[in-house]
């Protein structure tokens, strides 16, 4: 790359004010009397953080989100390297999560909601329907393209299976698994909002529909805006959790 | 780990160390790479294969390692039939083969730590082929941080401290720059005269295989037989430099040349 770190942190500058100048100028003309500028968004932003409201409906959203990203990160990336290590498991498993990846699976939540009731039960499997698949199949292949050559090194100087497992192929395959972790966790949020605006009106979900029932649009974006905010923050975390414990070689770089 | 031999002049047994019999190799799809390979590896020496271009000569070098099955025929290392992988045999890949999340002393501690040998003690062993191979002050740093030629270094350092008795170099030097591979190759000739290891070279330059070998097999195209076995007559106690302007050097690489140029289109 030809930018230091100071011209890569100036054009990244340059892409977030182009996007919320975008944001002001699209608010100001305006596109629609629904859409508020950025500065009123903030503005409204500022007065639900500071009377408590979007901190408690954040803290609503995070628990079916938390329980569900755990579950399919837990069960996506087990399912996901035995299909890569396994012939049998891949047999059984890829089909189904290759069908599950392409199906609009929020389609399924009416039959969530009709089985387990409008509760958290519905919400935590939203979260994992739309989180697993992509955590699923991304584990996968990370551990089928683990690089042939370190595998016949491992093989060459006498590694066991299990230790070309441990040693070799899961260091090799954790970016991908990672990459995969974040899209689902990403997946995961659209999960949870969907859940609360389609399932039962909570937290984040209930701020926005709340706001846009009273036709409060300022506060309705500003509840958007801080979710992707959120969001954004957690899967920034994700990386440098990644970087600080299995990639060690990266830790000078970042 | 027996300690590092002092210096011993070149003087191999005849005995082979490593026997090839009859190797075939025939690949799914019908491609036969090998057919009927029957070669003797003497102990103490180093053996190049050499040949165009998709010979099969890394697929020979491979059987030997136990990498990859021969369709028919055997290989034995020191009497014991080769079924897999086995201590008395390390690999130097052609493309290095570094963990890029492993610093340079763990990488070349790798082979100790797959065979269970304690932390301190690999990594005592590993600091010491570190320097061997010239990587002393470099041992924390990670592989994406050093240049071809040092990466290689590593990869021999990695070979070498699991102390086999063969070492199988599978185009060790195809992957650096000609200065490097120069001084590569003197030092793969300080290597030969210093360890009583046997080595098993593969290589598509004539004037590498002449260059470090005791003997140079030449293949033949696909699928490859052994063409001729070649000895260059250069005594090994002349200084590397002078190699190369050798008259027996200068004749061999024309002769191997003569041989090999039948099989280019």
């Amino acid at each position: 790359m030809a930018a230091g770190p100071l011209g890569t942190a100036a054009l990244r500058l340059a892409s977030v004010a182009a996007v919320l100048g975008a944001w002001e100028w699209a608010g100001r003309v305006p596109v629609s009397t629904a859409f508020p500028s950025f500065t009123t968004t903030m503005a409204a932003a500022w007065e639900l953080a500071e009377d408590g409201s979007l901190g408690r409906a954040l803290l609503v959203t995070l628990v079916p989100l938390a329980i569900g990203i755990a579950i399919s990160a837990a069960f996506g990336i087990a399912a996901g390297i035995a299909m890569g290590l396994s012939r049998r498991a891949e047999w059984l498993g890829l089909p189904l999560f290759i069908v599950l990846q392409a199906a609009p699976l929020a389609a399924l939540i009416p039959l969530l909601v009709l089985v387990y009731g409008a509760g958290l039960t519905a919400k935590v499997l939203t979260v994992c329907i739309m989180a697993v698949p992509v955590i699923v199949l991304n584990s996968y292949k990370a551990i089928r393209h683990a690089p042939a050559s370190l595998v016949e090194m491992g093989h060459s100087f006498l590694g066991t299976r299990a230790q070309l497992v441990v040693k070799v192929i899961l260091p090799a395959a954790s970016p991908v698994i990672f990459a995969g972790l974040r899209l689902g966790v990403a997946a995961g949020f659209i999960g949870a909002v969907l859940a609360e605006l389609l399932i039962s009106p909570t937290g984040i979900g209930d701020l926005i529909t709340y706001n846009q029932s009273i036709a409060d649009y300022p506060k309705m974006f500003a509840a958007i805006a801080a979710v992707i905010l959120f969001s954004v923050l957690v899967i920034g975390a994700l990386e440098r959790v990644e970087v600080a414990w299995f990639r060690p070689e990266k830790r000078d770089l970042a | 780990m027996s300690a590092v031999p002092a210096l011993v002049p070149a003087t191999p047994p005849a005995e082979a160390i490593v026997s090839v019999r009859g190797v075939t190799k025939v690949y799914p799809g019908g491609v036969e790479a090998l057919s009927g390979i029957t070669l003797d590896f003497p102990r103490g020496q180093l053996t190049t294969l050499l040949g165009p271009s998709g010979c099969g000569k890394t697929t020979l070098l491979k059987i030997i390692a136990g990498l990859v099955p021969a369709t028919s025929g055997t290989v034995e290392v020191a009497g014991r039939t080769v079924a897999g992988p086995g201590p008395e045999r390390a690999f130097v890949f052609q493309d290095f083969a570094l963990l890029p999340w492993a610093s340079v002393l763990r990488n070349v501690a790798f082979g100790l730590e797959l065979r269970g040998v304690p932390r301190s003690e690999r990594e005592a062993v590993a600091e010491r082929f570190v320097a061997q191979v010239g990587l002393k002050g470099f041992e924390k740093r990670y592989p994406h941080e050093l240049s071809g030629g040092m990466r290689q270094r590593v990869g021999l350092a990695r070979a070498l401290a699991v102390d086999a008795d063969v070492l199988l170099m599978d185009e060790p030097f195809s992957a650096v720059d000609e200065q490097t591979r120069r001084k590569f190759q003197e030092d793969l000739l300080g290597l030969v005269a210093t360890h009583n290891k046997t080595f098993i070279f593969v290589t598509h330059s004539i004037e590498e295989a002449v260059y470090v070998s005791d003997r140079v097999v030449l293949l033949s195209r696909r699928p490859s037989r052994v063409s001729a076995i070649i000895e260059p007559d250069i005594a090994r106690d002349i200084a590397p430099e002078r190699i190369r302007r050798h008259p027996v050097y200068l004749d061999t690489v024309e002769e191997i040349w003569q041989a090999l140029r039948q099989y280019l289109d």
